[in-house]
């Protein structure tokens, strides 16, 4: 890898740790819970690496067996994380409250 | 324009995908759809990795997105909602793992040198990786009670850890010098495995929101170093967001205690000191215990109430019958609102996640600095299963632990109303001199039963 690519991908690096940062502090308390199970989902992108090592090889070896375990954890941590922050999303509402006149 | 450059062009969409996704979290109107983005991201990252002209066989690939898929989705649809603390702790110890497992992979599969920062990279994913994996399965074992949630700790603990973190180090240097040397390498994944869990021991259970946070940041650090590995953008990308927004959510975390991130992971906060015998300085008086009945009674004449839930709620399962108290109280024409701590229960926005499943509305719910002036103009505060985030030792005891701690000013309503297990100290072992006022009442007993009672009284 030359130096070149290195730089490019600091750069990357650096740049999206401040969007991130500046995304995130725009997320109220209410929703910090759905933010982590969300970003935790997000985390399971490393499941792009792990497809990769599985289906890259051309017969079944230590890269792709090792992989096969990687996609099991990054596909649990992916739909998991999703689904739970799908389910606790669906609770939050807004409603109509009743005062008595 | 190559194939390759096509799919490094759909993974910078999902990027955006991701990052339009936890835009749209600002706000419980839209969240909803963000998580859709950020789903949809997912998706296209995933098929475009498929359609890679290098790979060359789907069929192990399908059968372990299936079985991952399985329990995943099983896990999700499954978790009680007061238990959500420890199922995003399992998750992202996967996610933790995943990365790991990745760049061993590539390790192994690499034929040929490495570019030295290549091999750093691999060597760090696999270091935060696996020590992710042990310390959020131990962070779940605890907040499940499976372990204590005391701190557990012993003489020579940090000097213990930190050898462990220098040798970690030590081989990988090692290894970065002979990539061949195999006995070094598997050394480095059992020693961050095991320095994972010795991390995480002597971190007691009111902290863990921020261990959870910490986590998650780290599972984010895991996957940014992959993505340099794999030389790939969407991964450096992802994992900075992540990596950013665990690391925003511990500072947080933190700030709410008043407690440095060196002091949460190295103080052995809530140890039970055998050491310190009562030397005096505590509350005086004694805790005034009242039946249902009077505190019923002082509900009801209440213009104004304001409800503080801890994690006794969370323990008791009790948000769906105070919701049912707030909302049969606010028909009687009470002002009801919720006010939460930053690290109430046991990760960052528990309570409201719990009061959104009990159907509260979320505008009824208040955080700290939006409420804490509106303590004193209040009738009536109900404490549920909360006690150091409204201990006033916190600001008026310099030698209290949680001393500087932003508190939520309950002491100074008119009447303050504590749900409470027993007379027992709180987690952090301190005496609450708040449940000793002349203005506070007790009603000891399981929340949920206490509400329950109360409700029964209050309707008659």
């Amino acid at each position: 890898m030359d130096t070149g690519t290195i730089i490019i991908g600091l750069t990357i690096f650096v740049l999206a740790c401040f969007a991130g940062a500046e995304l995130i502090s725009k997320v109220p308390q209410t929703l910090h819970t759905p933010l982590m199970s969300g970003s935790n989902a997000i985390s399971g992108i490393a499941i792009v690496g792990a497809l990769l090592a599985t289906g890259r090889p051309e017969s079944i070896d230590a890269e792709s067996l090792i992989g096969f375990f990687a996609v099991i954890f990054a596909t649990i941590n992916v739909v998991g994380g999703y689904m739970v922050t799908d389910r606790m999303l669906q609770m939050f509402k807004k409603k109509k409250r009743k005062k008595k006149a | 324009m190559s194939t390759v450059n096509i799919i490094d062009f759909i993974y910078l969409i999902s990027a955006v995908l991701f990052m339009l996704g936890i835009k749209n979290l600002s706000s419980p109107a839209t969240a909803k759809f963000g998580n859709k983005l950020s789903m949809t991201g997912m998706a296209v990252a995933i098929i475009a990795t498929l359609a890679n002209p290098d790979m060359f066989g789907y069929t192990m690939i399908i059968i372990a997105i299936a079985i991952g898929a399985a329990i995943g989705g099983y896990a999700a649809v499954k978790v009680e909602m007061t238990s959500m603390p420890e199922m995003v702790a399992l998750f992202n110890g996967c996610g933790g793992a995943a990365s790991a497992l990745v760049a061993m992979a590539e390790f192994q599969g690499h034929t040929g040198g490495f570019a030295s920062f290549t091999l750093v990279t691999l060597l760090l994913s696999i270091i935060i990786g696996a020590l992710t994996f042990t310390g959020s399965i131990i962070a779940f074992t605890k907040l499940q009670g499976i372990i204590s949630t005391r701190p557990i700790t012993y003489v020579g603990q940090q000097i213990v850890n930190a050898a462990i973190l220098i040798s970690t180090l030590f081989l990988a240097w090692t290894v970065f010098q002979n990539p061949e040397n195999a006995l070094a390498f598997y050394t480095i994944i059992l020693l961050s495995l095991a320095l994972g869990v010795l991390a995480v021991i002597p971190i007691g259970g009111a902290d863990m929101p921020v261990i959870v946070s910490l986590l998650n940041s780290y599972s984010g650090v895991a996957v940014s170093m992959t993505g340099f590995a794999l030389n790939n953008n969407a991964l450096i990308i992802v994992g900075s967001l992540v990596g950013a927004s665990g690391l925003f959510l511990t500072k947080i975390m933190c700030d709410a205690m008043n407690r440095s991130l060196a002091n949460v992971l190295f103080g052995a906060f809530g140890k039970v000191d055998d050491s310190v015998v009562d030397d005096g300085e505590g509350p005086t008086g004694s805790m005034k215990g009242f039946d249902v009945d009077d505190v019923a009674t002082v509900l009801e004449s209440a213009e104004s109430l304001i409800i503080v839930p801890g994690y006794g709620m969370a323990a008791a399962q009790a948000q769906h019958v105070t919701r049912e108290l707030g909302d049969y109280l606010a028909e009687e024409g009470v002002e009801v609102r919720y006010a939460i701590h930053s690290v109430a229960g046991r990760m960052p926005g528990h309570m409201n996640v719990l009061l959104a499943e009990a159907d509260v509305s979320y505008d009824q719910l208040f955080a700290m600095e939006d409420i804490n002036d509106d303590f004193s103009t209040t009738d009536v505060v109900l404490v549920i299963g909360a006690n150091d985030v409204v201990n006033p030792a916190a600001k008026t005891n310099p030698n209290s632990p949680i001393y500087g701690m932003p508190i939520l000013e309950v002491d100074k309503a008119q009447t303050v109303i504590v749900l409470k297990r027993s007379m027992n100290v709180g987690f952090a072992g301190i005496e609450n001199e708040l449940f000793f006022k002349d203005n506070t009442m007790m009603l000891f007993g399981d929340a949920k039963a206490s509400i329950q009672n109360l409700m029964s009284a209050v309707k008659e």
